[in-house]
């Protein structure tokens, strides 16, 4: 299999062979942005496939979506979609006839599957659904944590296409001592020392969702290189880790991983609404798994302007798969609470967009919230989750907004 | 637009998007410009540090504690593989003080 890994590599430059599909694109700087924490000014750069995005780091490349996107539709557009790489090690060209999954392990037909058999020998499967970063919004921890620095914007929400990961399974028969399954794609380490970064679903968890796709569009096209070509597995309603990028093996084993991301990194606490204090040890953890009730007001920012008058806020809410089932929006800092209109339904697991009318009044300070309740029944609430990881961020957003 | 003309459109996007789901893609990264910026011990860290990661990695962390900052180094030591050697810990601590730290 054909790739150049040499890119995101120290010292590497754009002055390399010529793109084949996607333009080189020179480090240009679009401009710079402050996001809302100490150490907070960060380039605007345009990657490979992708419009000026924010830059938390550019090797491995973490780039952020400047959350005046979410306010443009529902799905988020490719080339405006989040990145997040784990490791430096990242291909730069993948053919993509060429790539293969191979399924093997405790199953009794092992597979190597290629993208058109996916597309061939398999139900296409479209889902609408929110891939959010653990790490998403942990730079608005209080206490800060140490990790990836993200605003509200390593998120995003596309329709997804693909195959039912349970039908490929079945396709290879699982033996009956088959207890996870484990995911890897082709990012690699720098150093044959570092763990290459693997994930793995219970297999009770894969057969209780049943929804798990193994995708090959986003949002009716081939998905952009840096969110995983050609194929990533889709976990709807669970956190982006478990969503392997460019996903080229999968493994039935008999055993509980125990590799460093699965045991080590990626654990929230396995304690009342997942938080602890910071001077809190010993308490147990487990992998994440579920993403939180959220929503966000996204046609004002917080520290906004309003003219006078009639406005629609607009906004979205997302939960971990049972769907929106109400949006409340408070504009005197949570005291009182009015229902928003909730928008189309494109399914549990999309973002689903809600507006509220509001009458503006001049020179008058409104301190905006919106809070979300799930059909699980789980609903916002107005203390922050803390944790070391700084995971699972759903708390009340607050918006302070003055009318011109 | 008539429906029948907006479903013939729909085929012919269609076709150059299946073609392109097995194209070879190859993409070229901006470079990494991002700098360990002057300082005792900056040798350290270029050394160290630059192998796996930008320096954006330090420089987007909120100020950190040396307690904090020793725990970062030991866990890229310890939990990532990077071969620091045990006596340049201290002094890789010291920059990243320097660098992005609190007391």
């Amino acid at each position: 299999m054909g790739f150049d890994r040499r890119g995101f590599l120290a010292g590497a430059t754009a002055a390399t062979a010529a793109a084949a599909s996607a333009p080189a694109t020179a480090a240009t700087l679009a401009g710079t942005v402050t996001l809302p924490m100490e150490n907070g000014t960060r380039p605007l750069v345009a990657f490979p496939q992708k419009r000026p995005l924010i830059v938390l780091s550019p090797r491995p490349p973490l780039l952020e979506t400047p959350f005046a996107v979410f306010d443009e539709g529902v799905l988020t557009p490719n080339d405006a979609f989040y990145v997040r790489w784990h490791l430096s090690g990242i291909p730069q060209t993948v053919d993509g006839a060429a790539h293969r999954i191979r399924i093997h392990g405790r199953v009794k037909r092992p597979l190597s599957l290629s993208v058109d058999d996916l597309r061939t020998k398999f139900a296409p499967v479209s889902i609408v659904a929110v891939n959010q970063c653990s790490g998403n919004s942990r730079g608005l921890f209080a206490p800060r944590v140490p990790g990836g620095q993200w605003d509200n914007g390593a998120m995003g929400n596309a329709r997804w296409t693909g195959v039912r990961l349970t039908d490929v399974l079945a396709k290879a028969g699982l033996e009956d001592g088959a207890r996870q399954i484990r995911f890897h794609g082709l990012e690699r380490p720098v150093l044959p020392t570092t763990p290459p970064f693997v994930k793995a679903l219970s297999l009770d968890d894969v057969t209780d969702h049943g929804d798990i796709l193994i995708a090959y569009e986003m949002n009716g096209a081939p998905l952009p290189l840096l969110n995983g070509y050609p194929v990533r597995l889709v976990v709807p309603g669970w956190f982006a880790t478990y969503w392997m990028k460019m996903l080229v093996d999968i493994e039935a084993i008999d055993t509980v991983d125990d590799n460093f991301w699965m045991k080590t990194a990626y654990r929230i606490p396995q304690t009342p609404g997942n938080t602890v204090k910071p001077t809190d040890t010993g308490y147990p953890t487990v992998p994440i798994n579920r993403l939180a009730v959220r929503s966000f007001i996204t046609s004002v920012a917080d520290g906004g302007m309003l003219h006078a008058g009639a406005h629609t806020l607009r906004g979205i809410a997302f939960d971990g798969g049972s769907g929106i089932a109400a949006v409340d929006v408070s504009t005197d800092g949570g005291s009182s609470w009015r229902p928003a209109r909730l928008g189309e339904d494109y399914g549990s697991y999309s973002f689903r967009r809600w507006e509220f009318d509001l009458h503006a009044t001049t020179g008058k300070h409104y301190v905006l919230a919106c809070r979300a309740r799930a059909t699980s029944g789980e609903i916002q609430t107005a203390m922050p989750v803390w944790n070391p990881g700084g995971y699972l961020r759903n708390v009340i957003e607050t918006y302070r907004v003055t009318v011109s | 637009m008539s429906a029948r003309s907006f479903h013939l459109a729909l085929v012919a996007l269609a076709i150059p998007l299946l073609g392109a789901a097995a194209a070879t893609v190859t993409v070229h990264a901006p470079a990494d410009t991002v700098r360990y910026k002057p300082g005792p011990g900056v040798d350290l860290a270029v050394t160290n540090c630059t192998t796996c990661h930008s320096a954006a990695y330090v420089y987007t962390q909120p100020p950190l504690t040396r307690a904090q900052w020793t725990a970062e180094v030991n866990k890229m030591k310890a939990a990532y593989g990077a071969p620091i050697d045990a006596a340049a810990i201290s002094g890789i601590v010291d920059y990243l003080m320097t660098q992005n730290g609190k007391e």
